[in-house]
């Protein structure tokens, strides 16, 4: 682009993405910082300056740090459980097995809709299908619906989300083996190295940029979970299972106190972005060159 | 590594054939629930009610009625016209600008694309749900103008406005040469020919990675259209299926038949652009 035309150019290329972009991220941001300094309730005309007592509120809101602590449970489990299962997954699938496209495409599957519809999918199979199978089989794991009682709910939430996930994570752990170079494996295994050594001391370290990859997308999905949590719990039995972004979103709209609910958000990004910064920052320094 | 070799072949096969077997008892596992929402689509409330499991020879009143009724029920073609409309307009609108700015932010480092990128490549950590609280007030209370499909379309070009720049800034800086451009400029053309007429059309690869990633999420998304519309008439599929399953949640076929309504477009897009899907979402997530 030569320099002529300066202000043209700018308003033709530049301006139409940066308004869209500004109107509808940063300036809401910053107006979102505003409002936790603020007592609006969502509908009144004024809004009145009140200090940091909205953050003297988060503080004393015991429903917020139930479900931070929640979610910080189900996030480690989550994190866990996807990531070693697309990993061993994502190994079977690149041994030279037959229909190996077949295979990743299908894992990926759930991926292609939406959270509420999957919640939706497997309250049925929760509700109906597997108290079916503890009637007609009479183990009890299965006798009552796992989402109506507490911790099995839970458990339900974190099965649906390493189902869905782990066939995304598949995907780029897919692509990570795929460019694992022969010769390093072959150079491994005449050296004498097989199965788990080699799987732990050239395998995991060559794949350290996929990991970190993944444990970023789990870890940023995981946290802000929402559609699957409304459409498959709905937060419930008592109340027990619900996560951060959920209560945030009860705070604001349904309790309406705006004020409240924005310093909480804003609370959960700061933590969720500091522990995935710290998670980038630790992997990458394990990532190697071949 | 992954090819099968001579040398010890036998061994290898072996480790193969276990590993197959594993696999396709992982991946029938992954596909019970869609099994379980096909079947039962297909079977009426007592027969779902006596066992979720039986298969459809063996029951009677097999049929298609579930379908019809959710058909109606969820105001399907409706429901599907609006997501339609919103997600193609979004689209496009958000690749087009999203590919001009990232152009004039590589071609031109002053002050205020240094800024923009900066702010652009920071925003990406923030979550929806830091900002959907101030965005309901400034746009429902200050400017009045949510419940319309045209603010819901602006909102998602402006969400995805920053992952796209990113994007396509790092294609345009190491795959579209400067050369061609200057031999544009010495032939007379104006700079919107140029980036019209020779620029996009080298941004092939990523324009197809951009509008599968965007397409996907904006036909899915629920959080945003939830706060956004309101008026029964735009709601687009998510929302839909969310009100029709709070009304008929006890009427498991109807409900079943309405779900696989709403997975079928997509499965078919899936079948046909299974490739270029698959890779775009690797593309997109690597980067």
């Amino acid at each position: 682009m030569k320099s002529k035309n300066n202000g043209k150019d700018f308003c033709m290329f530049a301006l139409p993405g940066m308004f869209c972009f500004f109107a509808v991220v940063v300036i809401p941001f910053v107006y979102g910082v505003y409002l936790t300094l603020t007592d609006w309730n969502g509908v009144a005309q004024v809004k009145n300056f009140i200090g940091l007592s909205n953050y003297a509120s988060v503080m004393r809101d015991k429903e917020f740090w139930t479900s931070l602590l929640l979610t910080f449970r189900y996030v480690i489990v989550v994190v866990v459980l996807v990531n070693v299962i697309a990993f061993a997954i994502a190994y079977l699938l690149t041994r030279g097995i037959k229909g190996q496209n077949f295979f990743r495409a299908g894992f990926f599957t759930p991926n292609l809709i939406g959270g509420i519809v999957l919640g939706y999918i497997w309250q049925f199979v929760f509700s109906r299908v597997f108290v079916n199978i503890g009637e007609s089989t009479g183990w009890s794991l299965f006798e009552v619906s796992w989402l109506s009682e507490p911790g099995k709910a839970f458990a339900a939430m974190v099965l649906v989300t390493v189902w869905q996930l782990s066939g995304y994570m598949i995907l780029i752990y897919v692509a990570g083996f795929m460019g694992l170079s022969e010769d390093v494996m072959e150079a491994a295994s005449i050296d004498g190295a097989s199965g788990w050594v080699k799987l732990k001391n050239i395998v995991l370290p060559l794949m350290m940029s996929s990991v970190t990859i993944c444990l970023f997308l789990t870890l940023s999905r995981a946290f802000m979970v929402y559609d699957v949590n409304l459409s498959l719990t709905a937060g419930g039995p008592y109340g027990t299972t619900q996560m951060a972004a959920m209560h945030v979103y009860e705070k604001a709209f349904t309790s309406r106190q705006f004020g409240v609910g924005q310093a909480e958000a804003l609370i959960l990004f700061i933590v969720v972005a500091c522990i995935s910064g710290l998670q980038v920052y630790l992997t990458k320094r394990q990532e190697v060159e071949a | 590594m992954m090819k099968n070799t001579t040398v010890g072949g036998t061994r290898k096969k072996v480790t193969n054939a276990i590993a197959m077997i594993g696999l396709v008892v992982i991946f029938i596992a992954y596909m019970f629930p869609f099994l379980m929402v096909v079947i039962n689509s297909l079977k009426q409330k007592r027969d779902i009610i006596k066992s979720p499991f039986s298969w459809l020879y063996t029951i009677k009143g097999l049929s298609f009625d579930n379908f019809a009724k959710a058909f109606v029920q969820m105001d399907f073609l409706n429901a599907f016209k609006n997501s339609l409309i919103v997600t193609v307009s979004a689209t496009v609108l958000v690749t087009l600008l999203a590919a001009m700015l990232a152009y004039y932010i590589v071609r031109k480092n002053n002050g205020i694309s240094r800024l923009t990128f900066a702010l652009m490549v920071a925003s990406m950590i923030i979550p929806f749900q830091a900002i959907m609280i101030p965005l309901v007030s400034i746009y429902g209370g200050t400017l009045n103008i949510l419940n319309h499909r045209i603010t819901l379309i602006f909102m998602h070009t402006g969400f995805s406005m920053a992952m796209s720049v990113f994007m396509f800034h790092g294609f345009i800086r190491g795959n579209v040469p400067m050369a061609l451009e200057e031999a544009a400029y010495i032939d007379g053309c104006t700079h919107a020919r140029t980036f019209f007429g020779i620029v996009l059309p080298l941004l092939k690869p990523i324009i197809s990675t951009m509008v599968i990633l965007n397409s996907l999420a904006f036909w899915n998304d629920f959080l945003l259209p939830s706060l956004v519309l309101t008026d029964k008439k735009l709601l687009t599929l998510p929302l839909s299926t969310y009100s029709f399953y709070g009304t008929y949640s006890a009427d498991y076929g109807t409900i079943m038949a309405g779900l696989l309504l709403c997975v079928i477009p997509i499965l078919i897009l899936y079948v046909v652009l299974q490739k270029q899907i698959i890779g775009g979402v690797v593309a997109g997530a690597v980067k």
